[in-house]
């Protein structure tokens, strides 16, 4: 009975907050730190384009590291006590956290990014990277000499190692010689191990990095060595014209706008977002002059061919790593398989970590 | 000029008196760090020191001081026996994970059988002996071979994330998870979960056994004889050895306890608030409670009070970021100056300031 108490001043609070507020509170729940020049900083940009967009009707609120867990559920209860009335939770491992936290305050909207758990008052999203890791790929294979290209991964979860077959698919298209050599870090913001990472893939003798981590660190050990690497999450065009030859750039900001745009209207509904380079939540950022010009061309067409939805980067045949067929010719990888994807596709060497 | 005179023994009184200085420069030294960064000073320390408890919102933060207090206390008060006899375990985080990855694969195994008289427990007892045994890695090496307990035991802490990873990927995965890291939950399951005793009050099992921990450490170093040597040990090894005390039974059994002890909070953490296995379970509590154990005097009661301090600037540094916008790193340069007056006050425990001339010898 007591948790009824409890739950009803909260939902009081709530109510209060939300009555006498005239903007609208928006909250933002970031796993790095906003200056990480990649993926939190991108998820901040998305909070300034809001604050730019709504000006005084908007108030934002936003807290940076906080790491996955009890420490997440308290954040968003937090702003959701502060009378957040929609809150973007940003990191896959917040799923749970922000399934918890939604449950005690229904009129609150959450938006979760990279998971795939919803209720009534939790949205996910996220966007097609492996769209934009194919236009990498394609750069990659073309560029490499040594016909060895190296990616720092992050956590073996799908997201992930769709970005590895889809720039691994795409780099072997225009380069059967090409290898490619995968270092699991197990982080998302560690500078020390990325750079760590980039620098062993390199004195193995790889000549192009990709990385699926949010630091700069490896585009400055990529610039050291003379070898060439890709902006990840945010431009990072400091970086070229190299190391840095093109990116991939995560723009939040129109969904974030249209979101608290919809908590405005009363319009706001749940929904599963999986946006890419077609609706513009996923960029690539501007291909330099290392890269000769015949390529580069090739690479917009690709970009502007999956953009126009002619070309699907997972367009079979495709073969599992074990040989056996996942695609037929002429067949187009499915949202279900993809979002759960747990394989490597043929050609690539080692395993995923389990 | 300022001279520092040795003090011909410890202040007891400065003892008792530079944690509570140091709470205060901190807040000073803080205060201005807050104000160059352009927010109220007086309002980022009442955001972080008032609010959680007296604030319109204290019914709730109350509640997460003690979760965020109650395995800081209870990994302290296990490191603090061991640091009063000379023993360094540096690596409670380590311990942390491995209790929680004992007791998270027992409660995992029973699953989906409902029986928690049986498998709580049985959880319990194996969060304890996975601390244990993690702990005795560098107990045993030390007593057989020397080894310093302070480098092998924090290395450890590296090998159980390795091992945490592996665990959050491999065998300990959701089968229903749809390929993503992490275990099932073990809080949404009625055997395993640690839930509060009552609800919005933040009190589990892991905070009953810190409060717990702290009853016993006080009545062990006060009245028992093995507090007694721990004490004899850490003050003066030499009559300890006259007095009879085992050194080597010593090094054993303060690793073990504080392995022990660092175990259950990581299995109280990990069927609670954290709720499952996954890959970045451990968020530093095995290396904060390294600063409240020394922030408390290695006293029982003072490590409860250090715990309580530490976990209100973490909930109160959270606030403070959302509310003001402060920084996460000015938080936790906040939190680091704790620690840095702590020791440089703790100066005036063993020397005297002298202004002017020579003194006397």
């Amino acid at each position: 009975m007591k948790k009824n108490i409890i739950l009803a001043a909260i939902a009081a609070l709530g109510l209060g907050a939300a009555a006498q507020a005239d903007t609208t509170k928006v909250g933002f729940v970031y796993v790095g730190p906003i200056g990480d020049g990649g993926w939190t900083y991108e998820h901040h940009q998305g909070l300034l384009a809001v604050e730019e967009e709504f000006g005084d009707k908007v108030e934002t609120v936003y807290q940076e590291n906080v790491p996955e867990g009890a420490d997440a559920e308290r954040a968003m209860t937090q702003m959701a006590l502060q009378g957040a009335d929609i809150i973007f939770t940003t990191s896959f491992g917040y799923m749970d956290p922000t399934i918890n936290v939604a449950a005690k305050f229904p009129n609150v909207k959450f938006e979760h990014a990279t998971g795939y758990k919803r209720a009534d008052n939790v949205s996910t999203y996220s966007a097609r990277f492996y769209e934009g890791r194919a236009v990498q790929g394609h750069i990659a294979g073309k560029m490499t000499k040594s016909n060895k290209i190296g990616y720092i991964a992050s956590f073996p979860i799908p997201e992930v190692i769709r970005g590895i077959n889809s720039a691994y698919l795409h780099a072997k298209k225009v380069n059967p010689d090409v290898e490619m050599s995968v270092i699991w870090v197990y982080t998302w913001f560690d500078p020390a191990k990325e750079a760590d990472a980039a620098k062993a893939l390199i004195d193995n003798g790889i000549d192009v990095v990709l990385q699926h981590t949010d630091s700069t660190a490896p585009q400055a050990a990529a610039a050291e060595a003379g070898v060439i690497s890709f902006g990840q999450a945010s431009d990072m065009a400091e970086y070229g014209p190299t190391p840095r030859v093109s990116s991939i750039i995560d723009n939040w900001a129109p969904y974030y706008i249209d979101r608290v745009q919809a908590v405005m209207d009363g319009t706001w509904e749940s929904v599963d977002t999986w946006d890419g380079i077609s609706t513009g939540m996923v960029k690539i950022g501007e291909i330099t002059e290392a890269v000769p010009a015949d390529v580069k061309a090739e690479a917009e067409a690709l970009r502007d061919a999956i953009g126009a939805g002619e070309y699907h980067p997972f367009t079979g045949p495709i073969n599992k790593q074990d040989g056996s067929v996942w695609l037929a010719e002429g067949e187009v990888a499915d949202d279900g398989t993809l979002a759960g994807m747990n394989f490597y596709i043929e050609g690539i060497t080692g395993d995923i970590p389990n | 000029m300022i001279r520092l005179e040795k003090r011909p023994t410890p202040s007891r009184g400065w003892a008792w008196a530079t944690p509570i200085v140091a709470v205060l420069a901190t807040m000073v030294a803080g205060g201005l760090l807050f104000g160059a960064l352009g927010s109220n000073p007086f309002e980022a320390i009442r955001t972080i020191f008032w609010d959680p408890i007296f604030g319109e919102f204290a019914f709730y933060y109350r509640g997460q001081l003690l979760v965020k207090a109650g395995p800081l206390i209870l990994i302290a008060i296990g490191l603090s026996l061991g640091f009063r006899a000379g023993i360094w375990n540096i690596g409670a985080e380590g311990q942390y994970i491995m209790g929680a990855i004992f007791g998270a694969a027992v409660g995992l195994a029973f699953y989906p059988m409902e029986a928690r008289w049986l498998i709580f427990p049985l959880m319990v007892i194996a969060g304890v002996v996975g601390g244990y045994l993690w702990a005795m890695i560098p107990g045993i090496l030390r007593t057989r071979f020397n080894t310093n307990e302070i480098l092998v035991s924090l290395l450890l802490v590296y090998v159980a994330e390795q091992i945490l990873a592996w665990m959050a990927l491999g065998p300990l995965r959701n089968p229903d998870g749809a390929g993503f890291p992490g275990s099932r939950n073990l809080g949404q399951y009625a055997s395993s979960a640690n839930k509060e005793l009552i609800a919005g009050w933040g009190m589990h099992w892991g905070v009953v056994a810190a409060f717990i921990a702290v009853i016993f450490a006080y009545i062990l170093l006060s009245r028992h004889i093995l507090g007694l040597n721990i004490r004899l040990a850490g003050e003066a090894p030499r009559a300890a050895r006259f007095a009879g005390v085992n050194p080597e039974r010593l090094v054993l059994l303060c690793l073990g306890i504080s392995g022990a002890l660092a175990g259950l909070a990581g299995l109280f953490e990990v069927a609670g608030p954290a709720g499952q296995i996954s890959i970045d379970f451990n968020v530093g509590y095995g290396f904060t409670a390294i600063i409240v154990a020394f922030l408390g005097r290695l006293h029982p009661i003072g490590i409860l009070l250090a715990g309580l301090l530490m976990a209100l600037t973490y909930i109160g540094g959270e606030a403070a970021q959302a509310s003001l916008g402060l920084p996460a790193s000015a938080i936790q340069a906040f939190q680091g100056m704790l620690l840095f007056f702590l020791l440089a006050f703790d100066v005036l425990t063993n020397f005297k300031l002298r202004i002017g001339g020579e003194a006397r010898a």
